[in-house]
């Protein structure tokens, strides 16, 4: 029933087929953490098992990952924890699914990022890509669901998008296979250094917030050099985010 | 100093707060949109406007509308139920022909050749073999029937549908419309529903959620329903409408288990859990063709399997169980039968019997074997079966024959009927009640979750029982 399909990326010189080894739910001793986050009902779970070669039940509606899934894989001998994160619209809100969809990216420090998009809903999907990116800069989007927009008739210039949102795009059909070996190429490229990301920036706020932003992050950037997301904890800090404070003042961004 | 700096970066966010006004999360959340539509206009076309979402629509508008999306949603519920029932008789005497009357006869045989003592082959090959031989017979076929299309409707987007068209209902009775999806999961299993309430942001409505969804009828459950309603219900009609009876009836119980999850939603939403109803938005995802082969494989080996494996790592102690109960013995008579007679009355006045009522506690690990125990204890006490002996289970050849075995126990319709409804109406079982605290992290609701159903049901069986009597 199920053909395999090959993707033209597998017989590639650049994708090194021998070198994928799916772990399943080995996670031990693993060189890179990668997270998976996206809207519900975007095939996270699909790409998940894609990935790591398990069969985790993947459901046709909204909320079904609710448990943090863990699975592995190993390509060119570094091996790679996918933690599966619950599917969130946002990260804003004070719900349990979204609060540790946030906390992970943002105190789990990843090491890559993957955000699933349904190809066919960008701009609706587009809220929660730029959220993450204020969080993290290592970050890959895997715009899956490509067979569905193809015969929806939406088109995607993949590399304008790419260069908008400043991180690597990689299209996807997650259930056929497809996109995943380019996927993998890109996560290994960002883990190692080799791409390095200049995400976009959230840049239609108002004057008034905006300078209050800018006067913070230079506050936090004196205390805190080197962190990708000050502005983030601006953000978070402007709304009184209590578990931001804490955090702060246990310094766990240290 | 370090910490002098940390806390002027508060002191200053603070400060900031107040200078830009209550607007801050607005104004974040419309930038970012706004940022979304220029990057999506400079690199998303679309052409000949989205045809198949026409299609969606198209359908949505059917299952959803005011008038069809009730009927449609209790048709496709009985279709799914029918070939259940159907489905599943045959093959279920297949495998307790295999099990009971060609293995276990050899088991003995080969007992006795070994000379093994005679409590000893009686505690292993009557107790527990059979215990775990009955559950796979008996739970295996529906739930291999069940669980699949259970599945393909999932996979092919229809149970957020669901959610849309119960919203109303769950929003009348203040409680969150996702409690729908949370009920739908409990369909499955209550443990995975009560997991599930971790989509619901209040968490006053997360609460009810949690406490309620052991009204959905969990798959633990449904062999029971199907079962009692074939032998019972299915028989007071005539021949050509009784698996249609029986299956109305346990959709009948099925919608009672909704009506009593959106009474005591109410309920609990005016007294100790008050609280306003939040909105939330509900996105319909596109309806998908589902990977056939593929979800058949992954529901075979993600839940019938699973939870077949939970059903006979209960029922092989329960098994053993039940054989100690019933050649332990106190004076004349076994255990079982003190605890039988002792709780008769009571039974009685519920419309149940000992047996039932016993069965129920030997079962509290998992609900899945609680007929096979009323069958066995039903057994033991009305002596038939030949020469099993006690505590033994005897074949099931037919689900005539174990008809036949209720009826000699002194089962009436109002036994069944109360059964149905007790069995809808009990404690969750014991991995629920673990993940409830698990989830809440409260022994008080953990406590309430757990005594109010069976409060419930006790109250619910009595009255019926009591107007029952009446005619």
């Amino acid at each position: 029933m199920e053909t395999k399909v090959n993707s033209a990326c597998e017989t590639c010189e650049h994708f090194n087929k021998e070198g994928l080894k799916k772990l399943g739910i080995q996670t031990d001793n693993f060189d890179f953490v990668v997270a998976l986050a996206g809207n519900p009902n975007t095939g996270k779970s699909t790409v998940f098992n894609a990935l790591t070669g398990l069969r985790q039940h993947t459901g046709n509606w909204p909320g079904k990952t609710v448990m943090r899934a863990e699975g592995g894989f190993e390509y060119n001998t570094n091996k790679y924890k996918l933690v599966d994160l619950p599917g969130t619209y946002s990260l804003l809100s004070t719900s349990e699914d979204e609060a540790a969809a946030r906390d992970f990216i943002l105190f789990g420090k990843p090491d890559v990022t993957i955000i699933v998009v349904d190809a066919n809903r960008l701009e609706r999907n587009l809220n929660l890509v730029l959220q993450i990116l204020e969080i993290t800069d290592k970050a890959v989007l895997c715009l899956n669901l490509m067979d569905e927009a193809k015969r929806n008739k939406v088109e995607i210039d993949v590399r304008t998008l790419s260069k908008d949102l400043g991180i690597p795009v990689v299209p996807a059909s997650a259930r056929f296979n497809k996109g995943i070996p380019e996927l993998i190429q890109t996560v290994s490229e960002i883990a190692s250094g080799q791409i390095v990301c200049k995400p976009h920036r959230i840049k239609n706020v108002p004057s008034n917030i905006e300078k209050a932003v800018r006067t913070l992050t230079a506050e936090i950037e004196k205390e805190f050099p080197n962190i990708p997301n000050s502005r983030w904890i601006a953000f978070r800090l402007l709304e009184g985010d209590k578990e931001i404070i804490k955090a702060l003042k246990s310094g766990e961004f240290v | 100093m370090k910490k002098n700096n940390i806390d002027h970066i508060i002191e200053l966010s603070n400060e900031l707060r107040w200078q830009i006004g209550d607007e801050f999360h607005d104004n974040l959340t419309e930038g970012i949109y706004a940022d979304a539509a220029d990057i999506v206009k400079d690199t998303v076309k679309t052409s000949d406007s989205e045809k198949r979402f026409r299609l969606d629509a198209k359908i949505d508008k059917i299952v959803t509308s005011k008038y069809f999306g009730f009927p449609i949603m209790f048709l496709i519920l009985g279709t799914v139920l029918w070939l259940t029932i159907v489905g599943a008789n045959y093959p279920s005497s297949l495998l307790a022909n295999l099990f009971l009357d060609t293995i276990h006869p050899w088991l003995r045989s080969g007992a006795e050749s070994i000379n093994m003592p005679w409590w000893l082959s009686g505690f292993l090959i009557d107790g527990v073999y059979l215990a775990v031989g009955w559950v796979i017979a008996v739970m295996l076929p529906p739930m291999a029937i069940f669980f699949p299309m259970f599945t393909l409707l999932e996979d092919f987007g229809y149970l957020p549908r669901v959610a849309f068209n119960l919203d109303a209902l769950f929003n009348k009775s203040g409680a969150h419309g996702k409690q729908a999806l949370t009920m739908s999961m409990g369909f499955g299993c209550n443990a995975a529903g009560v997991v599930a309430t971790r989509i619901i942001d209040s968490p006053r409505e997360r609460l009810i959620a949690i406490i309620t969804n052991n009204f959905s009828l969990c798959n633990g459950r449904w062999p029971t329903q199907i079962l009692i309603a074939t032998i019972f219900i299915g028989a007071v009609v005539p021949e050509s409408f009784s698996s249609i009876a029986s299956l109305l009836a346990v959709i009948g119980i099925a919608v009672l288990g909704m009506a009593f999850m959106f009474g005591v939603s109410w309920a609990l939403s005016k007294t100790v859990l008050k609280g306003e109803v939040s909105t939330f938005n509900l996105e319909l995802p596109p309806y998908r063709p589902p990977r056939f082969w593929k979800t058949i494989y992954t529901s075979l080996i993600d839940r019938t399997l699973i939870v077949l494996w939970r059903a006979i790592v209960f029922a092989a102690p329960a098994g053993a169980v039940i054989w100690l109960i019933s050649n332990l013995h106190i004076g004349d008579e076994s255990i079982a039968a003190w605890l039988i007679n002792g709780m008769d009355g009571f039974g009685f006045l519920i419309g149940l019997n000992g047996v039932i009522l016993l069965a129920y506690i030997v079962a509290i690990p998992a609900n899945e074997i609680v007929i096979p125990t009323i069958l066995m204890l039903t057994v033991m006490v009305t002596g038939i079966g030949g020469g099993a002996g006690a505590g033994v289970m005897f074949e099931l050849d037919s689900i005539n024959a174990t008809g036949d075995i209720l009826k000699a126990g002194g089962w009436t319709l109002l036994t069944a009927i109360n059964l149905m409804l007790f069995s809808l109406l009990h404690n969750p079982c014991s991995t629920t009640i673990y993940t409830i605290y698990k989830e809440t992290n409260s022994v008080k609701w953990t406590t309430v979750a757990s005594i109010m159903p069976v409060i419930l049901g006790f109250i619910v069986c009595f009255l019926v029982a009591q107007i029952w009597r009446l005619f």
